[in-house]
């Protein structure tokens, strides 16, 4: 009772684990209720981990980036007020930090260990600074300072590439000597730092968590599984830019400006009409194709911490303003981190499109399990021959992936090739038929 | 003519463009070098080597008169001196040719291949040379640019019979009974003084209202006690007009718009040089340029790949040792290694009587930098040595940082005091702090003692004054 362990919460449906992607707090910390504890991921929604009680962290189980099963004890928060030091802890061995010993004779820290009557050994690893020799001075000298080293130091600096102002002098007046120059690339590994073209041989290790590892899990899924055909077609978008500028131009209050998104959903959704196969799941384990009714159309969407891909749900029920509503709506989302967990799945086709970043072609990666990606291509205004002479048509292509176990590349083109229809005639999208 | 291609090419055979090519000679570059004269250059020909022949000749010479005059304190006698200068010019030459011919052997120990005549580039990678068998194609990888410099005429004084330049006056077989030096700088002076220790009436017309602007009053006060001794004319805030009308005289304006006429058989002109950035196609090449030089990096690099430029036509100083240091550290550099100008100082050296050394800051260059500094000087007249050689005139000054007492800069005036400059510039290139140069013995009885001298009296405690 004087004791609340902290489990692993149920984040979602059917979820059995979930990545630990950020910790709050560590043992030894205060909490006050309702503070955040932790952060998990499952799918690709974050879920954090408020504390229910008031109290001190004793405990912490898992690593930013562990996979932890759902019930798993995570935290233990001593209750303040409740319980008093003396009673019995039914965990053995909790790793009490005493932060206090830290500061007292920092100079005596070297000494051995064994010697101290107090068994903390955890403070060892929170001082390298005491074994540092004179080697790590910071900054070798004064700004505007030059640096002073005989000539002899000064070309074999050269020869090895060294920059002398990056080299600590601890001879007189602050003399560069031989030897501090041996240090110093000692120090380097031999390398050299400035001075014309250096390689460079450090390798950073960064580790692939949370939304990267989901990113990484999908993209390798998707490639492993799916063999792509990806067909590219220009789009003359002379026409539709002309519609959207006068629609965004004759703009009543409340309604969102219209990117060209919100036209091929709309395409998308006639388009689907005549071929329901592409907006459709393959589960290739069970051997069944789920063609879905409703078109919820995947926005594949760059925000600061990597690819999220927010979903318009029934985009066929939706009129042009509201699919961009929605897109706007989510896309925000996505990049606040607000999205919800079902906001961010569920969809059964997807659009890639990196605007004006979209170069001429992609190869987009289909969304697994789905079986088809939309990829647009940045627009432009190109020359375009129109029978009699060239023309300048804003032009944009479509790089579009398919699944090609249960997309034909005659489908694939068919699709393509109605999308082009539908959107270099823009009125076809609003027919009703 | 058969085109020649090299990895390195050299216009100019001065001290920095003949130390380049012997330098690369010696690392196994493929070295061309194109002279359209003697190699060495304005130092070994018309400059550094035969003023100072001159000067000592000059010296010796006035030693002697005094001698002569009665005025020798050492108790010698001499009887009516006279100086045959036309054999003083061949004795002179005689040093040059010796040197030229010298340095001739030299880059050819170095597998230099020497070319004479005029070069000019055609384009980045290639130079054509006009010889006197025709016209030589050479197609280099790498060029150096060291053409050097020339001494600057005034448009109302042009070089002729009667006005002449450092060359024409290096080259006079008779002593000009009267001779006017239009420029009160180093080249002036030391000319102006030897000519008057040959004899000459000296007048020295100077535009600006004191001699040597170089240095600080300091140091040039020693020199301007010497002029005065010679009998030699000092004209300061004078500028000159040009002849007069009957060309048997040198006009000029002092400050207040006062006319001066000074008599002269010889004019010498010494108001500067300037770099020779014309005449071998650096307009078809479009180098950067930085005012009238030509722009170079720390390496020595202009503005086009792989064309280089060192000496007088790369700015100031120009001396020949930092053109003998930039033709070196090029010739580095070409051969792949990982160079640049790092220097901490040039010396300059005056020759004139006493001479004048400096290396690295003076007090108010150290002041100007806003550094807070300690000065140590010791005067020659406190000197041994300086006493024994009666040249008790000037001193050694020490200027040193005064958190850490490195040492910033040294300068000097005195007889012979130009081969201290070699203690001088290796105790600032080695970051010498005060206490290093006190700590050095030196040896009795030295003129250099005066150096160790002036860093104990900057570290106040100085011990023979």
């Amino acid at each position: 009772m004087a004791e609340k362990l902290i489990k692993l919460p149920d984040v979602g449906e059917g979820v059995a684990e979930a990545e630990l992607v950020e910790w709050h707090v560590d043992v030894g910390d205060l909490v006050r209720e309702d503070m955040v504890l932790a952060a998990v991921m499952t799918g690709k929604a974050t879920v954090e981990i408020p504390s229910p009680v008031e109290g001190e962290v004793t405990f912490r189980h898992g690593e930013i980036g562990d996979i932890i099963a759902t019930g798993t004890v995570i935290l233990k928060i001593r209750i303040v007020g409740e319980g008093a030091d003396g009673e019995e802890e039914p965990e053995i061995e909790l790793p009490l930090s005493q932060p206090e010993a830290l500061s007292v004779e920092p100079q005596k820290q070297s000494e051995p260990l064994v010697e101290r009557p107090k068994p903390a050994p955890e403070v060892i690893p929170q001082r390298p600074a005491a074994s540092s020799v004179p080697r790590t001075v910071g900054a070798p000298r004064a700004e505007g300072e030059k640096p002073l080293a005989p000539p002899a130091v000064r070309l074999r600096a050269k020869e090895a590439g060294v920059d002398l102002r990056q080299v600590p002098g601890t001879g007189p007046a602050g003399r560069i000597t031989h030897e501090d120059l041996d240090l110093f690339l000692d120090s380097q590994g031999g390398g050299g730092v400035t001075a014309g073209l250096q390689p460079n041989k450090a390798v950073q290790e960064v580790k692939v968590v949370g939304l990267r590892r989901r990113i990484a899990e999908k993209m390798a899924l998707s490639k492993s599984r799916i063999p792509h055909i990806t067909y590219v077609e220009e789009v003359d978008m002379t026409a539709l830019e002309e519609l959207r500028t006068r629609m965004n131009g004759t703009q009543k209050p409340g309604r969102p400006k219209l990117t060209i998104l919100p036209f091929l959903m709309r395409a998308m959704v006639k388009a689907i009409g005549e071929q329901p196969g592409i907006n459709a799941l393959y589960d290739d384990e069970a051997g069944i194709i789920r063609q879905y009714g409703g078109v919820h159309i995947g926005i594949a969407a760059q925000t600061p911490s990597g690819l999220v891909v927010p979903v318009v749900k029934h985009a066929e029920a939706r009129d042009i303003f509201d699919c961009a509503r929605e897109v706007a709506r989510l896309s925000d989302a996505a990049k606040n981190g607000t999205a919800l967990r079902e906001e961010l799945s569920g969809s059964t086709i997807t659009i890639s499109s990196l605007g004006a970043m979209g170069g001429i072609v992609s190869t987009p990666v289909i969304n697994h399990p789905e079986v088809a990606i939309i990829g647009v291509n940045k627009l432009a205004v190109r020359p375009h021959w129109d029978g009699a002479q060239f023309v300048p048509r804003k032009m944009m292509n479509l790089s579009s992936s398919f699944d090609h176990r249960v997309i034909d590349g005659w489908d694939a083109a068919t699709f393509v090739q109605r999308l082009k229809a539908l959107m270099e005639t823009p009125a076809l999208i609003f027919v009703e038929e | 003519m058969k085109e020649i291609t090299c990895k390195l090419l050299v216009i100019g055979a001065g001290p920095g463009g003949y130390v380049c090519a012997i330098r690369a000679g010696q690392l196994g570059i493929d070295t061309v070098i194109v002279e359209m004269a003697k190699p060495g250059g304005t130092c070994l020909n018309i400059g550094c080597i035969p003023s100072k022949a001159i000067i000592h000749a000059a010296d010796d010479f006035a030693k002697t008169v005094a001698m002569a005059a009665g005025k020798n304190a050492m108790g010698i006698k001499a009887d009516n001196p006279v100086i045959d200068l036309a054999k003083t010019m061949s004795w002179k030459d005689g040093i040059t040719g010796r040197l030229t011919l010298g340095v001739a052997g030299l880059l050819k120990k170095a597998g230099v291949k020497i070319v004479v005549g005029r070069a000019k580039f055609r384009d980045g990678k290639t130079v054509a040379v006009e010889t006197e068998t025709g016209e030589q194609v050479i197609r280099a990888e790498n060029i150096v640019i060291a053409t050097g410099s020339v001494p600057v005429e005034l448009p109302m004084l042009p070089f002729g019979a009667k006005v002449i330049s450092s060359t024409g006056a290096l080259s006079l077989t008779e002593v000009p009974q009267r001779l006017a030096v239009v420029g009160g700088g180093y080249i002036g002076l030391e000319l102006g003084i030897a000519f008057a220790k040959l004899g000459a009436k000296v007048t020295i017309v100077e535009a600006l209202d004191r001699i040597l602007p170089l240095y600080d009053t300091q140091l040039t006060q020693p020199v301007a006690k010497r002029l005065a001794a010679l009998g030699v004319e000092v004209l300061l805030g004078t500028k000159v007009k040009g002849l007069s009308s009957n060309g048997e005289a040198l006009m000029a304006e002092a400050g207040a718009g006062e006319e001066k006429r000074i008599a002269a058989d010889k004019i010498l002109v010494t108001v500067g040089r300037k770099p020779v950035t014309e005449g071998w196609g650096r307009e078809e090449l479009e180098l950067d340029m930085d005012g009238r030089f030509l722009k170079i990096d720390e390496q020595c690099r202009t503005s086009m790949r792989g064309i280089y430029a060192v000496g007088d036509v790369t700015g100031e100083p120009m001396l020949a040792h930092r053109a003998m240091a930039q033709g070196e550290m090029v010739a580095e550099i070409v051969s792949g290694k990982r160079h640049s100008w790092d220097k901490r100082a040039i010396p300059t050296v005056c020759f004139t009587d006493p001479e004048i050394v400096s290396v690295g800051l003076s007090p108010d260059e150290a002041k100007a930098q806003g550094r807070e500094i300690k000065v140590g000087q010791f005067p020659f007249a406190a000197n041994g040595r300086a006493m024994t050689l009666s040249a008790e005139e000037g001193f050694v000054r020490v200027v040193a940082r005064a958190d850490n007492h490195l040492v910033l800069g040294i300068q000097a005036v005195g007889a012979g005091i130009s081969e201290l400059s070699a203690a001088f510039g290796l105790a600032v290139e080695m970051g010498a702090r005060l206490q290093d140069v006190a700590g050095t013995i030196h040896a009795h009885p030295t003129q250099s003692e005066a150096f160790a001298e002036a860093a104990f009296k900057a570290l106040g405690h100085a011990l023979h004054i």
